[in-house]
């Protein structure tokens, strides 16, 4: 209960990018298609579990004084690794998420992921949390991703689905359409996350 | 020289880093709530960027290349813009008290920030020389202080209009970036790159 507690935090209630709003670049600028934004999704959840499992590994030696360098260097590596093994195997999707790959290493959720949580926690539990974040990381890709995608351009995954009488809505692929249909969605998790915070409310107090 | 200027104009109003590259957002919506925060963080931002453009440059040219290590840029880029904003912090406080009182927590936000990293990123990408990577980092620069300002006027004004209760706060902010990110659109096709 309490692990599933730790992965799932991550999906709504913590969400690091509609709820945290942690690390927006990547979810603005990679979303004008669903594949780019699952690419990025999942290199973001390879890198913060990663790096939360070598966190943990090391928390012990790491004296305090100088934990952040450390951090960073590692997940820099990590980073590194990811991007090369992109290069290899996937080189068109390598090219389309450009700098913004790179840029994995300053998303500041996987930093705070290793200062709050996996500095201070055994390697499983950090884990898990790295996997939940990452997930729920994802989960926002995607839906952005498919709304953007939808809407812009009629079609899912590169399958036409609206057909050819629906005029495509170009904004929602173009840099606008990105800021505003995210606050949009901003507000919608607001609304969510009250609901939820609510009924628990409720639910204890009846208890 | 005109090559020059077309770069910086470029990266002050068409590719703008915030509004339609989406780096430094962060810092875009947690500093734009007054103009005189958002006029001192455009500055401090558009300073570290040019310095540490021109250290990653050295780096990245003078050492990486000749050593065939290009595959470490990350981690190099990182640490030394990390520890030159360190740096610059101690020097500041050390030599200009009244300085530091005006900058000092904006450099340690921007220590580690995905706009000061990317401007270096995009430099190597393209394979811009010295000049031109200076040029390309003072421009990107300007432009987010431009863009920073501007929004941080927008939402002073934005006090006293009444925004629906489950907008308040970042959702109403992101769809005004949107709204000033369509004005921007309109310089592209200003110059053909």
């Amino acid at each position: 209960m309490e692990l599933w507690k730790i992965f799932s935090k991550g999906l709504v209630l913590e969400n690091p990018i509609l709820v945290l709003a942690l690390s927006l670049c990547p979810a603005l600028a990679v979303t004008s298609s669903v594949v780019t934004a699952l690419t990025m999704g999942l290199t973001v959840m390879f890198v913060i579990s990663t790096n939360n499992v070598v966190v943990s590994l090391i928390r012990r030696f790491v004296n305090p004084k100088v934990r952040v360098p450390i951090y960073i260097i590692s997940i820099a590596t990590i980073v590194t690794v990811a991007s090369l093994l992109l290069q290899a195997f996937a080189p068109v999707l390598y090219k389309a998420l450009g700098i913004y790959l790179d840029l994995v290493v300053v998303f500041a959720i996987i930093l705070a992921r290793a200062e709050v949580f996996a500095s201070k926690n055994n390697v499983g539990r950090s884990f898990l949390d790295g996997f939940g974040m990452g997930c729920g990381f994802t989960l926002s890709m995607l839906i952005i991703g498919a709304i953007r995608e939808l809407i812009g351009n009629g079609s899912l995954l590169g399958i036409d689905i609206l057909g050819h009488a629906y005029p495509p809505a170009l904004i929602m692929i173009l840099p606008p359409g990105a800021f505003i249909l995210i606050g949009y969605l901003v507000a919608l998790f607001k609304i969510i996350n009250k609901r939820m915070e609510d009924r628990q409310r409720i639910r204890g107090e009846a208890a | 020289m005109k090559e020059y200027l077309l770069l910086f104009v470029s990266a002050v109003l068409i590719n703008n880093f915030v509004l339609t590259r989406f780096l430094g957002l962060c810092i875009f919506f947690g500093v734009s709530k007054n103009v005189n925060a958002a006029v001192g963080m455009g500055m401090a931002v558009t300073g570290v960027m040019t310095l540490s453009s021109m250290f990653a440059w050295g780096a990245y040219s003078l050492i990486l290349v000749p050593l065939g290590l290009q595959f470490l840029k990350l981690v190099v880029f990182v640490l030394l813009i990390a520890s030159f904003v360190q740096l610059l912090e101690m020097i500041i406080r050390k030599y200009s008290p009244a300085l530091y009182q005006m900058w000092g927590i904006y450099l340690l936000l921007i220590a580690t920030n995905c706009v000061i990293l990317g401007v270096p990123l995009i430099n190597v990408e393209s394979n811009y020389n010295f000049a031109l990577s200076t040029v390309h980092a003072i421009g990107a620069g300007v432009g987010f202080a431009v863009a920073l300002i501007l929004m941080a006027s927008l939402r002073e004004k934005l006090r006293l209009a009444d925004v629906p209760k489950s907008l308040e706060g970042l959702g109403i902010a992101f769809i005004l970036a949107g709204c000033l990110s369509l004005a921007f659109f309109g310089f592209s096709g200003m110059i053909n790159i």
